[in-house]
């Protein structure tokens, strides 16, 4: 089967493929996103080809089409989400989960499952208890999750189309062709209670209720995949493992407003996500789901995808679109008519985010009922959040609304490694601030975090230990928007600048009594008179930290103080007399030979030559732990006097 | 150049508004934007020099000078920060004696940070030559570069 030529196909196409796939006894799938990558999972898959290959199987999967029968196979898929553990291979059907895989397991794992039908254990997660989780089931990282998003995420092959048509894959669309008017189509968006996953929250079902009214034409869909949020990867990953859940996303909301062409805008940093998506879309036009006469209903759909070329700002629906008609992104200054009203090339412009395109498929084939009962109220569904940071189990998860944050953390999170203590959680990225222990029992959704000071945003959240100084991390995200505001207006421009440098000096040691009154009203002026988003939210991470976090502050003015030791201006490191064994290693490490010291004698810093670049205390051995870091600053001893000789 | 720009930009024929595909090809094309490619897009596209400028100068991508052969990126992400980006910073530029944002005179190296690359669970992460590098310990980097330099 070739083609889908009516919306009655697409379910004999998920059979067709079904069954195919069904003749293969055995699958290893491999993830391949960009976290596994880095470690080294291609080469893990090539290895897989090699080896099975060997046993004489044949591994085309094109075979399968043609009816005949395969003992094993080796996929990629895109990310699992678990990628601290990567590279991460899962063995179909029996779901065995594999952990840190590297290309010389391959050839151990092949002979347990194929010769003595056992499993690989040294490659089990091991759960906290000691003992072994064999499938994903019972990895606590996975089993409080509720996947819908990420549901086709690790499980199929983002590359070949035939594998989402065997997940029920085009149903949805298929179904809204044949039985749906848009008007109906965008009533079960609404009844959803689906709000916009970029982080505003706005409902969707209304935006696309404008877009339908919106009188001018042509009419554009556009995604909003510029995920330019510093610790976010949530809308890369679903690109790069289900990039045609997307793209079905986008061809209903295109037949609910009556759109005939579609830009994905995607981050320059991106370039898998762009190949997979690009794959995506070619395959979806030959199996007549996309482009011209979709299903053979005589409905038109096509999509481009645009890369972007770095700038946080484009984020902005209005700087968005105006990147895209190749001018610099700068977001149009209020009051302005809506991007579904005007918007790309000055036309209705409906513009959603990866995930809120992602969701909709799920949302038509069960039901708005099905995606209320999941979640809150007043946020339905679920949150898809890139959990990162001083966090044992780093990685993509998918959580319903309402869930705690220290659910989060703690269950799924697994905590903060090696005995530290929490200290904060970050959400919203630059836009968003940083919560405190006593606010771990917020629910997640978007009005409670919003009542707590902080966003949801799309979806990082990284979690901050005691050794964070949460001074630097207000400079820090300062530091971001101040690079990246588009310089248009006053407010932003400037107002960030001033911020940034009052920050600059309190973490150098120079900031004044007076500096915390200045931070809050300036940043009150920043949020009251900036054009766009991004100014009017910029100061977010400063008030929040202020909030909650006043006292490190006041260390940082008062007592040139740094309780976290971060900031290098306030902080020195010494040798424990009685702890240094004299090993040398420091002395041998250190890039301006500050440190001196014979072999088994106790070895000296030199705080006038100290950059505080800390690898010292790096390489001093766990065992002896000698080098410590301490705030406020040692005083560096005033130079002898030597007496030059006449 | 001429022949190789318009060899790029042909198929770009009366789409002015694809200037940002058009300075991303140009770029990887000749590994950076010089002041004549600019020029030579403005012409091709009938809009004046200082647009095309402005809008190449407006987004981080577009560099204008020539770069390294072998480009490190060192990824200053929110989780990235927290664990330590600023001290593989340092150590990054004492070992290849580059100030981020700089290219070695011989035009071996060039050294810069980026906001997020998205591979936060890895974080600390740097990028030699599109080779994504995690978890980056400061006094492993010499057989990171090791690693992922050309030869």
């Amino acid at each position: 089967m070739q083609k889908v030529n009516s919306p009655a196909d697409v379910a004999k196409m998920r059979d067709y493929c079904q069954a195919a796939f069904a003749r293969r006894k055995l699958r290893f799938l491999v993830c391949a996103g960009t976290g596994c990558i880095a470690g080294g999972s291609l080469e893990v898959y090539e290895e897989f080809k090699r080896v099975i290959s060997e046993r004489g199987i044949d591994i085309n999967v094109d075979l399968l089409f043609e009816g005949q029968e395969s003992e094993a196979g080796t996929v990629t898929s895109g990310c699992h989400g678990f990628c601290q553990m990567g590279p991460l291979v899962r063995v179909e059907p029996m779901g065995t989960f594999y952990t840190k895989v590297k290309a010389k397991d391959v050839e151990e794992i092949v002979t347990a499952t194929m010769d003595e039908n056992t499993v690989v254990e040294r490659l089990l997660y091991e759960k906290d208890d000691g003992s072994h989780a064999t499938t994903e089931l019972d990895v606590d990282f996975y089993n409080r999750q509720q996947r819908i998003v990420l549901g086709g995420c690790g499980t199929i092959d983002a590359e070949d189309i035939r594998e989402y048509f065997a997940v029920d894959g085009f149903k949805a669309l298929a179904t809204i062709l044949q039985d749906l008017s848009p008007e109906q189509v965008i009533e079960i968006v609404k009844d959803s209670g689906l709000r916009g996953r970029g982080g505003g929250g706005f409902p969707a079902g209304r935006k696309w209720e404008a877009g339908r009214n919106a009188k001018a034409t042509p009419k554009y869909v556009v995604c909003n995949g510029d995920e330019g949020d510093p610790g976010a990867f949530m809308d890369r990953s679903v690109l790069e493992a289900n990039p045609q859940s997307v793209i079905e996303g986008m061809t209903i909301a295109a037949y609910a407003i009556g759109a005939e062409f579609g830009v994905v805008y995607v981050r320059a940093e991106y370039p898998l996500a762009v190949v997979r998506l690009l794959k995506a879309i070619e395959q979806a036009k030959e199996y007549g789901v996309l482009g011209d006469n979709i299903m053979g209903t005589g409905f038109n759909f096509d999509i481009e995808v645009f890369q972007g070329a770095g700038a946080f700002v484009c984020g902005e629906s209005t700087a968005l679109t105006l990147s895209i008609e190749g001018k610099r992104g700068m977001p149009r200054v209020a009051p302005r008519p809506r991007t579904t009203e005007v918007g790309l090339y000055d036309k209705p412009t409906l513009l959603n985010n990866v995930k809120s395109f992602a969701y909709v498929p799920d949302i038509i084939r069960e039901g708005a009922e099905w995606f209320k009962g999941i979640g809150t109220e007043s946020s339905s569904g679920t949150a898809v959040f890139a959990l990162t940071g001083n966090i044992v189990n780093a990685g993509l998860i998918e959580v319903p609304m309402g869930i705690k944050l220290r659910e989060i953390i703690y269950d799924i999170g697994g905590g903060i490694p090696k005995g530290g203590t929490f200290k904060a959680v970050q959400t919203g990225g630059p836009s968003g601030g940083c919560l405190p222990e006593s606010l771990l029992d917020t629910p997640i959704d978007y009005d409670s975090l919003d009542e707590a000071g902080s966003i949801m945003g799309s979806g990082g959240m990284v979690v901050m230990d005691e050794r964070t100084c949460m001074v630097d991390v207000a400079r820090y995200f300062l530091n971001f928007t101040e690079e990246e505001s588009c310089g248009q207006c006053v407010p932003c421009r400037l107002g960030t600048k001033q911020l940034l440098e009052i920050l600059n000096d309190i973490c150098a040691g120079k900031g004044k009594k007076q500096d915390i009154d200045l931070l809050i009203e300036l940043s009150h002026s920043i949020h009251g008179g900036s054009v766009c988003g991004l100014g009017q939210t910029a100061a977010n991470p400063v008030l929040t930290t202020l909030r909650y976090f006043k006292d490190e502050y006041e260390a940082h003015i008062n007592d040139k103080c740094c309780p976290a030791r971060v900031c290098k201006d306030l902080i020195s490191f010494r040798i424990n007399e009685d702890k240094c064994k004299g090993c040398t290693l420091c002395a041998r490490a250190c890039p301006v030979s500050a440190i001196s010291g014979e072999k088994k004698e106790v070895h000296v810093i030199d705080q006038g030559l100290c950059i505080q670049c800390g690898v010292c205390m790096e390489k001093c051995p766990n065992k002896f732990s000698a080098v410590e870091c301490v705030s406020p600053k040692i005083p560096v001893p005033a130079k002898e006097k030597t007496e030059v000789p006449a | 150049m001429e022949e190789r720009l318009s060899a790029v930009l042909s198929p770009y024929e009366g789409r002015k508004d694809a200037l940002i595909p058009m300075l991303q090809k140009v770029q990887e094309e000749l590994g950076y934007l010089p002041e004549e490619a600019m020029m030579a897009i403005a012409k091709f596209t009938g809009t004046p020099e200082s647009h095309v400028y402005g809008v190449a100068t407006f987004y981080a991508q577009f560099y204008f000078s020539r770069r390294g052969r072998n480009q490190t990126k060192i990824c200053t992400g929110t989780a990235c920060h927290v664990k330590g980006a600023a001290r593989v910073k340092d150590a990054f530029e004492r070992e290849l004696g580059l100030a981020c944002g700089m290219t070695s005179e011989d035009y071996e190296h060039s050294l810069e940070t980026v906001a997020c690359v998205g591979s936060c669970a890895l974080a600390p992460v740097v990028v030699v030559n599109d080779h994504v590098h995690g978890q980056v310990e400061t006094g492993k980097i010499d057989k990171i570069l090791e690693q992922s330099i050309k030869d």
